[in-house]
């Protein structure tokens, strides 16, 4: 129920929203709970195991009941919790976890089986037969119990990330956090002050309090007004620090648009990382309620939150309210209550020595020992020193104490302090290097103590930073003492709620320590109890008490759960945010790509690289036509191929010879200018890293590729190379894979081609076979390289890469008018097999320099970086698997890569296998599937046959060995 | 999520950097024709707990290597100079 001149929220700015269908009206600076309540909706959620009816509890975050679903379709959000979803015209809210209503929830009939479904049910009874749980236990379990849903479409939200730099980040804007930030604001300091909730003043706004003779939340006004007002103070609102990590970065949810309808363009939430030299941590307490039986029934809510819905809200969650707790505070909530006209019931007061007040009765040395109502309070039982009675109530504020929030402080390993006078856990200084605690997360609880060491730990931060605080004047506010005894646990019969969230009660607890899950973390995983969206922030610190009770330790020995990030829950999508479909990984084009579309050339994913898998022509159904088409082109006539995802690394100076000598097995100084060489890289263990062409364009200039999906690494690799290894050398480099555009053109015509762009005709004296050197094409300078990949006589033509697209249109135009065409991977592939040429499918880390055949590339002129570990003789030892070709001779004749090799006499199974298959493709030219393996002892064995078998296709073919080249093995093409 | 303060570039980002193994390991001289030392400086590694003398590659600056003070234990970050010329 509303009360009249109470407060924040605009009583001129109506809004309308629905709950479950039905449709209710709330106010500008509503959140969807307190306009609930207002509307006296009091059962907004059932609970996850029994399906219990459950109300709001608190008033903030830590919200364990009232979690609800906004939205629907795709931008459907679940798990909301209604105490921090503001309120906004046409807001549509569902709760969750219940069928088939929320007033009717058949579930409910868990709750009855309750006796015998206590903490460690599930373990000990769905055990046998094993496989059961998996297929039966565990889904049908799963859909029993439960939180809200993900819509299963697609989400079209928009979720971004970001990041911010600052002297002094100060994390929650109540009284502790608005005074640090003022002097530090006015000090200079870059100050970014972040708070979870829409409207900075934390619990200013809540109280009813005077700092410095004006209410609370007009003083937060005058200082946010005066922080506004600073060029170096940044305010993030509806902005939760959610974890602390090293050297002062902290990681920051943003909810951006979760207030209003979705909005065009605007992010849905971002995600920050703030990397600040010193933070101030000022986030406040949370209130613990206390358990009893049936402390769960809908109207039964924390004291504060009573409090902040009373003050904040103008809203009373009662008409005749009670109040039990076992500390000062929670006689706050009676005597705002009682001042804004709420009828007060009754305070129960755990102790003896209560005060008292004339405005209400106070029951000393009493307890509230159970609850009753139908799906929402109706009365109470209090136990007195006389007796038992019960009491007429629609709503009953708790409270348990306060806990400091320390969770940020523990995020780096450390464990809090336990201080006895609060009993509460403090955070222990230091336990986040920079991070210093202030105000109620620090355990100072009243708003004098808070405004104090909100400015003290400020005045500390700037010196550390080497500014100096100036004009601080710490306001006037009340300083009342806040004294409790221990309450966690009001003896009884039934079921005592400690966790709402998991459904776990005291006796859970209790049962955990008998059958010996005595440690803290083992108890949580035993009971449930601190896990899910709230991760026990109401019920950490009393179901420890609990436990420590029953294994008769202290709460300090019995210690705590370990507090992780993230401090609320964070949606995998802000986390993984800009990263959602095409943004997963950047895409890289070839400057032929569009031209290669435009031929409905199917694109393949080559590591980041975007390149054609074949080009379709006229009359082609499917791409084996294509490829056998392309082969015979360039065996036959000439074929245009954008090999420009090689990579490039330009390498210069004096020593840059030396150098190629260091990191390729093989002799570079030796290598005459204008000529090219191929070269075997190895890595510092013996095994092969990559392999390429490097072409000696000066005394003193080389270009080196490599293969497209080592160009990452190899680069890396000589950067260490050069800098740590061999710092001796001057010779610098620098990877150009980018500045340049380059086309393998390959076949018998394609010299004919060349010649007609080129600016200067080819010579056979000139350009010999691995020949490389300056051209002009077309007017343009560019480079020709007389390499191939193919097996047949071919160039590779570069171009800066301005000019690729026009280069390629020009090369395919010729390469047309002599029978040729572009040609794509699969070709490039087969093309390649049949000559035996490796790529990374054959060196993909385990094979050496004696498994391909290339031992002898490892010059003994020289020391090259893997030598000597290369030289050891289980690199070069005959039974290893060794390169060969394979030729299917049975009935089947298809070959699979990944297939393994066995004798044609052997069981195909692990031991037995001889070796696998890396590479296949059908060969219009020999016309039969070939592949290449590795299978021991495998140059000796060419004309045997053998088996491969895939046992994951379930392909078996018969194969004989045969050397890796078929096509052309003199080399005679490539020389023509 | 540690910060590299680069030599060259300053206080960075980890996303950066890669991270290049134990700065430690001493390379054996080109002509060491035993397999021993070269075994130990390819595989050999101690796994301390606490001060870690490490390389990092900042592969998306500078491109630098670096030799970076990391606590295994902590996380705590201490000197970082380049590793040109250092090992």
């Amino acid at each position: 129920m509303r009360i009249a001149g109470k407060g924040l929220i605009d009583r001129s700015a109506p809004v309308s929203f629905a709950f479950d269908g039905i449709g209710y009206s709330g106010f500008e600076g509503d959140t969807l709970a307190s306009a609930l309540l207002a509307n006296d909706v009091r059962l907004v959620g059932r609970s996850f195991k029994y399906h219990r009816p459950r109300g709001i509890l608190t008033a903030g975050s830590e919200e364990p009941n009232a979690l609800m679903t906004i939205g629907s379709g795709a931008a459907q959000d679940p798990n909301v919790r209604a105490t921090v979803q503001e309120l906004y015209e046409g807001l549509q809210a569902r709760s969750q976890n219940r069928w088939p209503s929320l007033g009717l929830d058949l579930m409910s009939v868990t709750d009855l089986a309750a006796p015998f479904l206590g903490a460690g049910f599930y373990y000990k009874t769905f055990m046998w037969p094993r496989a059961f749980w998996e297929k039966l236990y565990e889904p049908v379990i799963r859909r029993a119990a439960g939180l809200g849903s993900l819509s299963g479409e697609n989400n079209a939200d928009k979720y971004e990330r970001a990041y911010a730099f600052c002297d002094l980040l100060v994390i929650g804007a109540g009284p502790a956090g608005l005074m640090a930030a003022l002097v530090a604001g006015r000090a200079g300091a870059d100050v970014v002050l972040a708070d979870e909730d829409s409207r900075m003043g934390g619990r200013l706004l809540a109280e009813t309090y005077k700092v410095d003779g004006v209410p609370g939340a007009a003083w937060a006004e005058q200082v946010l007004d005066e922080l506004r007002g600073m060029d170096n103070v940044r305010l993030m609102t509806r902005s939760t620090v959610i974890g602390a990590y090293d050297q002062g970065t902290y990681g920051v949810l943003e909810r951006v648009g979760h207030h209003g309808p979705r909005a065009d363009g605007a992010p849905l939430e971002t995600f920050w990382r703030i990397s600040t030299k010193r933070a101030i941590l000022a986030a406040g307490a949370l209130e613990r309620p206390v358990a009893f039986q049936n402390n769960d029934r809908p109207g039964i809510m924390t004291a504060g939150a009573v409090r902040a819905y009373l003050n904040r809200w103008g809203v009373s969650p009662g008409r005749a309210v009670t109040v039990f707790g076992n500390n000062d505070d929670a006689h706050r909530t009676a005597h705002d209550l009682v001042a804004a006209g709420v009828h007060v019931a009754g305070l129960i007061d755990s102790r003896h020595d209560a005060p008292t007040s004339d405005d209400f009765t106070v029951y000393r040395g009493a307890q509230v020992c159970g609850s009753a109502g139908r799906q929402r309070l109706e009365s109470i039982t209090i136990r007195t020193t006389i007796g038992e009675e019960n009491l007429k109530t629609d709503c009953l504020a708790m409270s348990g104490g306060w806990n400091p929030t320390v969770h940020l402080t523990c995020h780096m390993n450390d464990r809090p302090t336990w201080r006895d006078d609060i009993l509460s856990f403090v955070p222990t200084p230091g336990s986040v290097p920079g991070m210093t605690a202030a105000g109620a997360c620090n355990g100072a609880f009243s708003t004098a103590a808070c405004l104090n060491e909100g400015a003290q730990a400020a005045k500390q931060a700037l010196a550390d930073l080497g500014l100096k605080a100036k004009g601080i004047d710490v306001p006037v506010a009340e300083d009342t003492p806040y004294t409790l005894e221990p309450l966690w646990a009001v003896p009884g019969k039934g079921r005592a709620w400690l966790d709402f969230q998991n459904d776990v009660t005291v006796k859970d607890v209790k049962q955990a320590a008998t059958e010996n899950f005595r440690s803290v973390e083992h108890m949580k995983r035993y009971t449930t109890q601190g896990m899910a969206t709230d991760q026990g922030k109401n019920s950490n610190v009393a179901a420890l008490a609990v436990l420590a009770d029953a294994t008769g330790r202290g709460i300090p020995e019995t210690g705590t759960t370990t507090f992780r990030p993230p401090y609320s829950p964070v949606a995998i999508a802000a986390l993984g945010a800009g990263a959602q479909g095409a943004g997963f990984a950047p895409k890289r084009y070839m400057t032929s790509h569009k031209a290669s579309v435009e031929r409905k050339a199917p694109m393949i994913e080559v590591g980041l690289w975007y390149r054609p898998s074949y080009f379709p022509t006229e009359g082609e159904t499917n791409w084996r036509q294509s490829c056998d088409r392309e082969v015979n082109m360039v065996r036959n006539s000439v074929g245009v191929c954008d090999v420009s995802t090689l990579g490039k690394i330009d390498i210069q100076g004096p020593d840059a010879a030396e150098f190629l000598d260091y990191v390729y097995t093989n002799m570079f100084s030796t290598l005459k200018i204008g000529r090219t060489r191929y070269g075997l890289m190895l890595r510092e263990d013996g095994y092969v890293m990559d392999d390429g062409t490097t072409a000696r364009l000066s005394e003193t200039h080389f270009v080196m590729t490599t293969t497209t999906a080592g160009a990452g690494e190899v680069m890396r690799h000589l950067d260490f190379a050069q800098q740590v290894l061999r710092p001796d050398l001057d010779v610098s480099f620098i990877s150009v894979t980018e500045q340049w555009a380059q086309f393998a053109v390959a076949g018998p015509k394609s010299r004919e081609l060349l010649d007609g762009i080129l600016d200067s005709p080819l010579t056979t004296k000139d350009w010999p076979f691995m020949a490389c050197g300056d051209v002009g094409i077309q007017g343009i300078a560019g480079r020709l390289f007389r390499i191939s990949f193919s097996g047949e006589h071919a160039y590779e033509i570069a171009i800066p890469a301005r000019y690729g697209d026009s280069l390629f249109r020009l090369l395919l135009a010729k390469a047309e008018a002599l029978g040729g065409g572009p040609y794509g991977m699969e070709s490039l592939n087969i093309l390649r097999i049949e000559k035996g040429f490796i790529t990374h499918a054959e060196i993909h880390g385990r094979i050496t320099a004696f498994d391909i055949g290339m031992e002898r590339m490892v010059s003994d002129k020289k020391d090259c970086i893997g030598k000597t570990m290369s030289e050891r003789p289980g690199l070069n030892d005959n039974n290893r698997e060794q390169m060969v070709g394979l030729k299917p001779v049975g009935a089947v004749k298809q070959l699979t890569a990944g297939a393994f090799l066995f004798e044609n006499d052997d069981d195909p199974v692990r031991v037995n296998a001889q070796g696998y298959v890396t590479s296949v493709g059908f060969s219009p030219t020999m016309e039969y599937f070939m592949g290449l393996a590795f299978l021991q002892n495998g140059p000796a064995r060419y004309g045997e046959t053998i088996k491969m078998v895939d046992h994951l296709r379930g392909i078996q073919t018969l194969c004989e060995v045969v050397p890796p080249v078929v096509f052309d093995p003199t080399g005679g093409r490539v020389r023509g | 999520m540690i910060r590299i303060n680069c030599p060259v570039c300053g206080s960075r980002d980890e996303n950066e950097f890669t991270y290049g193994g134990d700065a430690n390991v001493v390379r054996p001289a080109m002509d060491e024709a035993e397999t021993g030392p070269w075994l130990d400086y390819v595989f050999m590694r101690d796994n301390p707990r606490g001060p870690h003398r490490e390389y990092w590659h900042h592969v998306m600056g500078c491109r630098q290597w670096l030799m970076l003070e990391r606590d295994t234990l902590t996380h705590e970050i201490g000197d970082c100079i380049l590793a040109r010329g250092v090992a």
